[in-house]
């Protein structure tokens, strides 16, 4: 009935990221985590020391391009993977107007968000343009000395652009980790384990919930 | 090189005081390039790749009288060249001693990120410390004159020091050391902007040059080599010297209000989301007669 890969685990619980998924996200979240420390350390003198940390400041600038090479390819898996469920719809729309019920930790007067909350969305959507952004002015940082002398707008447009896209970033990841690790409980062994329990499911994907339980009679 | 004599007075990529920061009393020094009386000998070229003992560099012959085309990591002084056609058809053979201007405000230390890569000793020269550069290039993009260049090698950028060897040792630059035709000079900054300014009123009173003046641009806060040139209300003729460079505004942009911008958003986030947590704390779902995840049998 769904295009989702999800089906019925033991004990009320459902599948709710695959292996190839998350094994993606983590590979997109250590590679994130490097990037995240070393290109801090280049941004402010105060952080340098994460390079030193990470072997050097040589070698930080050296594998910082690589690894968001490696970030990249991961976050355009996960387009993917996912982009096909992460259009806004007027559950959405609704979901993300509201929001001040779901920072307050009062969801039951939320709309049944599926799948991906509006939130999820935004994050998916923010992080698929910003490696977009950090990709391709990250080329030119990298290469930056074969740049002609007349191309110069580049190298300006770079050192711009490459940290707003990368503070843009940082802030959703902030509080995507706040949410996966602390706020909603259940939802960082998703990621590890794969499954998550139905009242999860209920409780925070209410369409995606009805969509698994009327596609499934297995369930206990 | 490491300057046990010569007292720093900016750092890059530095957190906290600087530590020769108006503790010296010292003049700034300062070259002077009449280009006026530039014969393009390439001596100064020469001397610089000697006094230096960089390897020597292939040249490229472009139909002028100029080395190559532009300096490399190993090439810091170069005589560009121009024949410039005249309003009244006669040629002028144009050449500028290009090299690191050793900005007042350098833009190249603005920009880098490595923690003491780039720093400016109290004599006003501007320094590259290899061991410490990290490679990245951003000086590159923060110099408004073209000068720092990369080592493919090893990864790090070289330019002109000055001969900071040389100075302090109270020995004048290999260059200035090696013109033939007194066209370098090398003192105090002010020494020097006298010497400029009488000599580019002798050009506009004595030699018809009208425009003749001398070349310190405010923009990076004047520079460490001033030029005197014939028409110095088109320093671009002089192989592209800008007219008033400045550091980029974007370098700008990107050190001062999009990184104290940043640094709040940042730190605002981590305090709002512990906040947050304090108030609200995490969601909690019924459970129901459900175990939690990740206690299955």
């Amino acid at each position: 009935m769904t295009d989702h890969p999800e089906r019925l685990a033991p004990h009320h619980h459902v599948l709710r990221y695959t292996f190839a998924e998350r094994l993606n996200h983590w590979i997109a979240a250590g590679s994130y985590l490097y990037l995240l420390a070393t290109g801090l350390a280049f941004w402010s003198p105060w952080l340098f020391w994460m390079a030193v940390v990470l072997g050097g400041g040589q070698i930080s600038r050296q594998l910082h391009p690589w690894v968001g090479l490696l970030f990249a390819g991961s976050v355009f898996y996960m387009y993917a993977l996912w982009a096909g469920q992460m259009g806004f719809d007027a559950v959405d729309r609704e979901w993300w107007s509201n929001l001040r019920y779901y920072i307050t930790n009062q969801d039951d007067k939320m709309p049944p968000a599926g799948r991906y909350n509006a939130g999820q969305k935004m994050l998916f959507w923010s992080f698929f343009y910003g490696a977009i952004v950090l990709l391709l002015t990250g080329l030119v940082l990298w290469f930056t000395d074969y740049l002609p002398w007349s191309l110069r707008w580049l190298r300006y447009l770079a050192v711009l652009l490459h940290p707003i896209a990368a503070l843009v970033t940082i802030g959703n990841f902030f509080i995507h980790v706040y949410m996966g690790v602390f706020a909603e409980r259940g939802a960082f062994g998703s990621v590890i384990r794969g499954d998550v329990s139905l009242a999860f499911a209920k409780r925070y994907h209410p369409g995606w919930y009805q969509e698994i339980v009327g596609s499934s009679d297995d369930r206990k | 090189m490491s300057q046990a004599t010569l007292r720093i007075q900016k750092i890059s990529g530095h957190a906290g005081t600087v530590p020769g920061e108006d503790t010296q009393r010292t003049e700034t020094l300062c070259k002077l390039v009449d280009t006026t009386t530039c014969i393009g000998c390439k001596a100064c070229e020469v001397a610089c790749v000697e006094w230096n003992d960089m390897p020597f560099s292939q040249t490229t012959f472009e139909n002028t009288y100029q080395t190559m085309p532009d300096t490399r990591w190993n090439y810091w002084n170069l005589i560009l060249f121009n024949e410039h056609e005249q309003a009244d058809g006669s040629l002028q053979w144009l050449m500028r001693k290009h090299q690191c201007m050793h900005c007042a405000e350098p833009g190249c230390l603005e920009a880098c990120p490595a923690d003491g890569a780039i720093v400016q000793y109290t004599n006003g020269v501007v320094d590259f410390q290899q061991d410490h550069c990290i490679g990245c290039g951003y000086c590159i993009t923060g110099c408004p004159f073209n000068i720092p260049k990369l080592n493919s090698v090893t990864k790090r950028v070289y330019k002109c020091t000055l001969c900071t060897d040389r100075i302090s040792e109270g020995l004048e630059p290999a260059c200035i050391k090696s013109c033939p035709t007194g066209c370098l000079h090398f003192g105090t900054k002010d020494d020097m902007k006298n010497l400029a300014n009488q000599r580019a009123k002798q050009l506009r009173d004595q030699y018809g040059f009208a425009n003749a003046g001398v070349y310190d641009p405010p923009g990076v806060g004047g520079t460490g080599v001033i030029y005197v040139l014939h028409d110095a209300t088109k320093p671009e003729l002089y192989g592209g010297l800008p007219s008033n460079p400045r550091i980029p505004i974007a370098v700008k942009l990107w050190k001062h209000p999009l990184k104290w911008l940043g640094n709040f958003a940042l730190i605002g986030g981590l305090v709002g989301l512990f906040a947050h947590y304090l108030r609200f704390g995490p969601k909690a779902h019924e459970e129901e007669d459900i175990p939690p995840t990740g206690a299955r049998p």
